[in-house]
């Protein structure tokens, strides 16, 4: 089996039960009190990256890189949890992770910080990555790091990824009415942006993340500065959305009454 | 000169509720990723699996249940139950552990606090022979209770207490009985060991128990503590489930052991002499260096209540009159709530202030037993090579070195530039008079964390429960609130119940060696004052200063027959003599916490610094007032309580004749007027004012007069502050929900 070089795109969001309230500031739009608010590691990253874990553990010498764009020391804390949940190695860049940055400038940091990886293999490139984002869901930034990095077989909102024998992979994206387009690329490099893929979130092991804390810590330490291209873009005004939240936390409750229970609350 | 700024209304507060970057600062883990780690990998089990079994009424029955017993292997997964063994024996973090056990409890309880119970159990059984065992017995029972070492996990238990009228608070006459069963010429000896337990943790599905027993058999010497196994030949009788109301998490029996162990069961092993089994330790000295550990743990246990109380009772007070036609968002009524009224504030205030006092007091001293536990073993070291028996002849060596202690102390005290240099290095290098020097320190700390956090903590928690009305008494209370209020009852009860804590204080708190420590930190917290003056540090030297110079009254004065106050078996005074300690020791530690954010701050290692440095700064001044006030009313009430009040029988020095008075008149006009407001007239006829007795005078007592009324007068400041921390609670951000289930 082919080892691949596996890189995942993915940073951290504000924590979902906080308030997320937009305020307009002289430094541009953000999040009320964002520095302070819980963060976690984006859900649809997260998935990228429990599957790239996965990915290479079925295929030996395998190498996973997370490549996270955000405060340095929002990462670190982030780090303490996500450390323990699967093998990898961090590039950190330290930036805003705001979800009010331009795309387009996010992407061409990542794509530059990817180039730079020692040792990165281009010709066993996975560029995982989520199909969207908590914090901004511009659903663009895993496609244009591809771009700028030359891969051109892109998969997006994928379900599930399958590496066969022969090197070509087995890609399954979503599409609508439900449906899944099955596609087969003769093997890496590709990109790949994940929907929520199939695997659990791993449980934290603090074993596992000591191992890992050895090149992570030394990654954070070297983490270099990154200033978003603030320019590129221009907000007349943020505002969270006109229909009232309301959050609750249920314990086994069905999909389906699930589904019912927002259908009835958008019908009002 | 250098000016400082106190504090005005409209300084930058709290926007959000402290996270883990903050609280990493506050209790000194911000550079200790392992425990970061592990702090990640309990949160999610606890908020999780536990209250989610907590929500399904898993603490509806006593029994030990499927349910419950599968957070066993969530603890395994999540590394809580290697915390404990050193990587050698399959653990993940180096060197002393008090910290890190202390936050997994804090994690868990914050929840449940029988998970937590449930957890710390088996640490607990493995603790005498972690700190007094064999190697042979570490290596074995440490890779058997270590998930991934062995096949099968073992638990274990601790089992001291016994049945009535045996064990309870009074450790020192064991019923459990040791004998030999065999002895085969040079082979191991075989015991016999009989114990009944009561109130035993783990019990339910333990296999191993770690037992204290006493010996009925001239040829074994004294008490020891055994370790029995569940395949040992006899009975092992795990006994029927204890009706707990609290911690139904956790199993607790009382079990009944009839078995034969080999004679290496004996933990910490054994010589012979003349034939006869001597134990290395006694049940006693095992016990200590156990308890001396896993009871700040404990108390960290609470802590987490109190603290965790803080949100659901802000949310449940600004959402109270949502919802209602009448209130409509951006009214006060809607967005406050109750908030809109003073007293729910202050209240919480105070529960907040409470809880965040009884952390930093707690992980302090966790992290202060990381630092003396290598001292510690090192005493263990030096009496072992010098072959010096722990007991007697081991209190001897020490004695010898309390007259450098107190001068490395002295020295210590008096700063850079006084003080001859050379002499302290040679001191601080001498392990003896370290170790000493800590002590003093550990025994002082470790009760004092299990008696505060536990007994105020609870009470407390019923503040915080009250502050949830009619639901603070329901199942469904957000935050189980009133689960949480009724452990922690058990908290002040278990490992020791806040008797034990106030005996413990009442002995070691009139040491020298802490005492000239005491000293040392009325200066430094007058520094602190200096520099951070909106924190109470100066209100708290002051009432330190109050129960030092009580102390000392209570030391060398008689009460009104003549009977020495300060005694050991006079509880009534040196018991309230402890609990106003512990008020001063946990606000003490409260206000270095924030001396150690604000250092982070300076480093630009905070977001909204200030903001959060002023909400601390104005909690832990709230509790500074409220330490100030128990402390004044214990010591006033113990000065002046044990004297007879004076009566009308005019042999009392503060009564004046009418007709003297009248006398003196015409030498001094106006005394007669003025004295019934100085001093008590008596009339001709012998009538009187209407009271007691004319009124005390405090010839002798000046000096707590003086110091009393300087504490009266720090108390300047503090109602500001606490209106500041209440204002700071209507504006806080708080989640959307609660990150776990009701
Ligand atoms: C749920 C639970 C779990 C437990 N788990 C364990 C375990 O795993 N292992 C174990 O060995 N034990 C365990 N215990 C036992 C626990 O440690 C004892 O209950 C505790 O030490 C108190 O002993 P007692 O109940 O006999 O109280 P008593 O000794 O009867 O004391 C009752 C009260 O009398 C007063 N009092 C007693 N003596 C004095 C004194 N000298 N001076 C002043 N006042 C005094 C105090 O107010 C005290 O609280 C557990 C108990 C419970 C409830």
């Amino acid at each position: 089996m082919t080892p691949f070089h596996i890189v995942v795109c993915g940073s951290l969001v504000p924590d979902p039960l906080q308030t997320l309230e937009p305020t307009l500031g002289p430094e541009g739009p953000g999040l009320k009190n964002e520095m302070m608010l819980p963060s976690v590691l984006d859900p649809w990253a997260g998935h990228a990256l429990y599957e790239a874990a996965s990915l290479a553990t079925k295929h030996p010498e395998s190498r996973v890189w997370l490549v996270s764009l955000g405060p340095k020391a929002r990462l670190q804390q982030l780090m303490m949890s996500i450390a323990q949940k699967a093998k990898f190695e961090l590039v950190a860049i330290d930036s805003s992770a705001s979800g009010f940055i331009d795309a387009q400038s996010v992407a061409r940091t990542l794509a530059t910080a990817i180039d730079e990886i020692d040792g990165l293999d281009k010709n066993r490139l996975l560029l995982f990555g989520g199909c969207a984002s908590a914090s901004r869901d511009a659903g663009v930034t895993v496609q244009m790091v591809g771009e700028l990095l030359g891969l051109t077989d892109q998969f997006l909102a994928v379900d599930e990824l399958e590496a066969r024998d022969d090197g070509s992979l087995r890609v399954l994206e979503r599409i609508e009415g439900g449906k899944y387009l099955a596609s087969t690329v003769r093997g890496a490099p590709a990109v790949v942006a994940w929907a929520t893929g199939k695997l659990p979130e791993p449980p934290n092991n603090p074993q596992v993340g000591m191992q890992n804390m050895r090149t992570i810590l030394p990654a954070l330490q070297k983490a270099k500065a990154a200033i978003p291209n603030r320019n590129s873009i221009h907000y007349q005004e943020v505002a969270i959305p006109q229909q009232k939240r309301e959050t609750r936390v249920v314990k086994d409750m069905s999909v389906d009454e699930i589904a019912r229970e927002i259908a009835d609350w958008i019908r009002g | 000169m250098e000016t400082v700024e106190h504090a005005t209304d409209t300084r930058p507060s709290l926007t959000t509720l402290p996270g883990d970057d903050i609280r990493q600062i506050l209790w000194g883990f911000a550079d200790r990723f392992d425990i970061q780690m592990l702090v990640q990998s309990v949160r999610p089990v606890a908020r999780g699996q536990v209250a989610r079994l907590v929500a399904d009424g898993g603490r509806h029955t006593h029994d030990w249940t499927d349910a419950k017993n599968d957070l066993l292997a969530s603890f395994d997964a999540a590394g809580v139950t290697a915390l404990f063994a050193d990587p050698e024996y399959g653990g993940f973090i180096e060197g002393p552990k008090n910290l890190a056990l202390a936050l997994a409890a804090f994690e868990l309880a914050w929840v449940d606090g029988g998970a937590a119970t449930c957890s710390l159990a088996g640490h607990l059984a493995l603790a005498p022979i972690h700190e007094k065992g064999t190697e042979e017995q570490k290596r074995t029972y440490m890779s058997r209770a270590i998930p991934g070492q062995s096949e099968e996990v073992a638990r274990g238990a601790f089992c001291l207490t016994e049945p009535l009228p045996f064990v309870g608070v009074d450790t020192r006459v064991l019923s459990g009985r040791v004998r030999i069963e065999g002895w085969d010429e040079g082979e191991e000896p075989m015991l016999r060991v009989e114990k009944r337990g009561r109130f035993i943790t783990n019990m339910g599905f333990a296999n191993f128990v770690t037992a204290a027993v006493e010996s009925d058999d001239e040829r074994l010497k004294g008490t020891c503590m055994v370790i029995l196994e569940e395949s040992d030949p006899g009975t092992f009788d795990r006994g029927s489930a204890t009706h707990k109301l609290v911690h139904q998490l956790s199993s607790t029996t009382d079990p009944i052991f009839n078995l034969v162990v080999p004679a290496s069961r004996i933990i910490g092993g054994y010589t012979l002499k003349d034939g006869v089994i001597v134990p290395n330790y006694n049940h006693s000295q095992i016990i200590e260096a156990v308890f001396r550990r896993t009871r700040v743990t404990v108390g960290l246990m609470t802590a987490a209540k109190m603290l965790s109380a803080v949100e659901p009772v802000i949310r449940y007070q600004r959402s109270r009159f949502r919802g209602g036609a009448a209130d409509a968002p951006g009214s006060p009524r809607y967005d406050l709530g109750l908030q809109q009224k003073e007293d729910t504030l202050h209240r919480l205030v105070d529960v907040w202030a409470a809880g965040e006092a009884a952390a930093a007091l707690g992980f302090a001293t966790a992290k202060f037993f990381d630092e003396f536990d290598p001292i510690d073993h090192r005493r263990d070291d030096i009496f072992g090579e010098g072959g010096i028996p722990h007991g007697r002849a081991g209190l001897k060596v020490l004695a010898q070195k309390r007259g450098p202690a107190l001068e490395y102390l002295r020295l210590r005290a008096l700063g850079p530039g006084k003080r001859d240099e050379a002499r302290l290095a040679e001191l601080e290098k001498d392990d003896l008079t370290q170790f000493l020097v800590q002590d003093a320190l550990a025994l002082v700390l470790c009760p004092a964390v299990k008696l505060w956090n536990t007994g105020h903590g609870t009470n407390v928690m019923r503040e915080a429960v009250s502050l949830m009305g009619g639901y603070g008494i329901t199942e469904d209370c957000p935050g189980f609130l009133p689960q949480k209020w009724m452990d922690a009852q058990l908290e002040a009860t278990y490992e020791g119940p806040e008797a034990v804590q106030r005996r413990q204080l009442s002995l070691t708190m009139t040491n020298e060696l802490f005492l000239a420590q005491f000293q040392e930190w009325i200066l430094e917290l007058r520094r602190i004052a200096g520099t951070m003056p909106g924190t109470g540090a100066c209100t708290l030297a002051s009432a330190m200063e109050l129960w030092q110079w009580t102390l000392q009254y209570l030391l060398t004065h008689t009460d009104a027959d003549g009977a020495t106050l300060y005694r050991d078996q006079r509880q009534g005074v040196t018991f309230p003599m402890a609990d106003a300690l512990c008020w001063l020791l946990a606000s003490r530690y409260q206000i270095l916490s924030i001396r150690e954010l604000q250092t982070a701050a300076t480093n630009g290692a905070v977001a909204n610094a200030e903001g959060f440095l002023n909400f601390f700064a104005d909690l832990a001044h709230v509790q500074a007032g409220n330490a100030a006030g128990e402390v004044s009313r214990i010591c006033t009430s113990l000065v002046y309580g044990y004297n007879r009040h004076p009566s009308w029988d005019l042999q009392g020095s503060c009564c004046h004749h009418t007709e003297d008075l009248d006398t003196l008149e015409s030498i001094m006009p106006g005394i007669a007027a003025c004295a019934p407001s100085v001093g008590d007239v008596v009339d001709a006829d012998g009538s009187h004012a209407p009271k007691a007795g004319p009124c005390v005078r405090f010839t002798g007592v000046e000096g707590f007069v003086a110091r009393r009324n300087k504490v009266d007068g720090c108390l300047t400041g503090s109602r500001l502050a606490k209106d500041r921390a209440a204002q700071a609670l209507t504006t806080v951000m708080i989640p959307e929900a609660l990150d776990y289930p009701m």
